[in-house]
C-alpha cells in the first residue's frame, strides 16, 4: 500500500553522490513501494542536505529482513567501535587488521570488558 | 496485423492553480476521435510503470494522460523529485484535484478527442480516483486498489499545518462516475472489510459500481517488476478495465493502421 508514513530525523555527517562528498543533515525513513528495488515494499531511506537545499540525496531501498539485520550490525558495530576507541583514548591499543582493537595489556581488557557489558 | 503506432512523451499542461506540471501523454496513431483516460501515479511517483500503463491505455485506442503529481518539487529525476515529496508530506486532495481536473481538460480540447473521458489510479492514485469520481466530471472512473477510501479511525491526528486529506467515503454522495474497482483479496489496504464497506456505501447510495476482487493477489498486483505480480488476476483485471471503458467511454477508434498507410 502507499503510505504518507514517514520519519524524519536530523543526522550529522557525509554522504557520496553522484557528484562526490557533501555534507548530510536529515535522513527521511519510510516503509513503501520501492522505486528500484524489485520488492512489492521496502526500507527506504534518502540522505540529504535540507539546509542546503540540494537537489543531490543517496538513497537505498532495503527488504524488510535486511534491514532490520543491517539496524543490528550498525548497532553491533557502534557498540564495539566505541568500546576500542575508548581503549585507544584511554590507555592506547594496537589495531589488527580488520579493524579491531587489540588491548596491549591485560588492563586494558578489562576495560574493554567493562565497557562493553 | 501491425501494432499501434502509439506516439507518447513528456509535455507541459496546467494544473491546479494554473500552474505548469509535467504529464506523460500517449496517443494512438492518427486524428481519432479518441476518448481519453487520466492516469494517476503512485506515492512512489511518475515512475516508468506508470508510463507503460499509459502507454497501455493508448495502444488499446485511449489518449491518455498521467500527469506528474509531483512536478512543484522538481526540476530533477522523477525518483529524487518523488523522495522530496514523501519528505514534504505528499501532496494534499485539493492540488491533486485542480492537476488531474487540468490534464482531463487539456485532453479533452485536443481535435482528437470525442469529449469523453476517464480516469484510473492506482494505490494512493486509487484513493484520489475514488476522489475525483466524486468532485470532478469524468464518465467512468477505475479504482485499483486505493487505500484509505475509509481513513483509519485510529490514524494520529494530523499535526497543525499538515496536508489536507479528505475521507473519500464521505464524498461518495457526489459520485457522478461509474465507477470499477479492483482489488486483491490478500490485501491489507484496503482489506476485504474495507472494500465491502465502501461497496455497501456505493450500494447504499444507488451508485454505479462493479467490484472485482481477486483472491491469490495482493496490492499492486500488476506491477510486473514486483513479486506481488499476479499474471493471470492481472491479465483478467485489465479485461474489466477495458471493459468498463468500452462501457461508459464509447468504443474506442480502430488503431491499428492498415498496411497500406505504413
Amino acid at each position: 500500500m502507499c503510505t504518507y508514513l514517514t520519519e524524519k530525523t536530523e543526522i550529522f555527517g557525509s554522504a557520496k553522490g553522484p557528484t562526490g562528498w557533501f555534507n548530510v543533515d536529515t535522513a527521511t525513513i519510510y516503509f513503501d513501494h520501492p522505486y528500484h528495488a524489485p520488492l512489492d515494499h521496502s526500507l527506504n531511506i534518502d540522505f540529504v542536505n535540507e539546509k542546503d537545499g540540494s537537489p543531490v540525496r543517496v538513497a537505498v531501498e532495503l527488504s524488510a529482513e535486511s534491514a532490520r539485520d543491517l539496524v543490528a550490525r550498525i548497532l553491533s558495530v557502534l557498540e564495539s567501535g566505541e568500546a576500542a576507541h575508548l581503549q585507544i583514548g584511554s590507555v592506547g591499543a594496537v589495531v589488527e587488521e580488520g579493524g579491531h582493537a587489540i588491548p596491549n595489556n591485560a588492563e586494558t581488557a578489562d576495560l574493554a570488558t567493562s565497557a562493553t557489558s | 496485423m501491425p501494432h499501434p503506432a502509439v506516439t507518447s512523451g513528456t509535455i507541459q499542461i496546467h494544473g491546479h492553480n494554473g500552474d505548469q506540471i509535467e504529464a506523460y501523454m500517449a496517443k494512438p496513431p492518427g486524428d481519432g476521435p479518441f476518448p481519453g483516460v487520466v492516469l494517476i501515479h503512485h506515492m512512489p511517483g511518475w515512475d516508468e510503470w506508470c508510463c507503460e500503463a499509459t502507454r497501455k491505455l493508448a495502444h488499446h485506442g485511449y489518449a491518455a494522460i498521467a500527469p506528474h503529481l509531483f512536478s512543484r518539487f522538481g526540476p530533477g529525476q522523477p525518483d529524487d523529485i518523488a523522495a522530496k515529496a514523501r519528505a514534504a508530506g505528499g501532496v494534499g486532495d485539493e492540488q491533486v484535484m485542480g492537476d488531474v481536473k487540468g490534464a482531463a481538460d487539456f485532453l479533452r480540447t485536443q481535435s482528437f478527442s470525442t469529449g469523453k473521458m476517464g480516469v484510473i489510479g492506482f494505490c494512493s492514485g486509487g484513493r484520489q480516483t475514488y476522489l475525483a469520481a466524486c468532485l470532478l466530471d469524468f464518465d467512468a472512473a477505475v479504482d485499483c486498489w486505493g487505500g484509505g477510501v475509509i481513513p483509519d479511525p485510529n490514524a494520529a491526528t494530523p499535526a497543525p499545518g499538515a496536508l489536507v486529506r479528505m475521507s473519500p467515503i464521505e464524498q461518495t454522495d457526489k459520485m457522478q462516475a461509474p465507477l470499477l474497482g479492483i482489488f486483491g483479496n490478500d490485501d491489507r489496504n484496503p482489506d476485504p472489510e474495507q472494500v465491502n464497506n465502501t461497496e455497501a456505501e456505493l450500494k447504499r447510495l444507488g451508485k454505479t459500481y462493479e467490484f472485482h476482487r481477486y483472491d491469490g493477489a495482493g496490492h499492486g498486483f500488476f506491477a510486473v517488476d514486483r513479486p506481488g505480480y499476479r499474471s493471470e488476476q492481472a491479465t483478467d483485471a485489465w479485461t474489466k478495465v477495458f471493459a468498463w471503458y468500452e462501457k461508459h467511454l464509447g468504443a474506442p477508434s480502430p488503431v491499428l493502421e492498415p498496411a497500406a498507410a505504413r
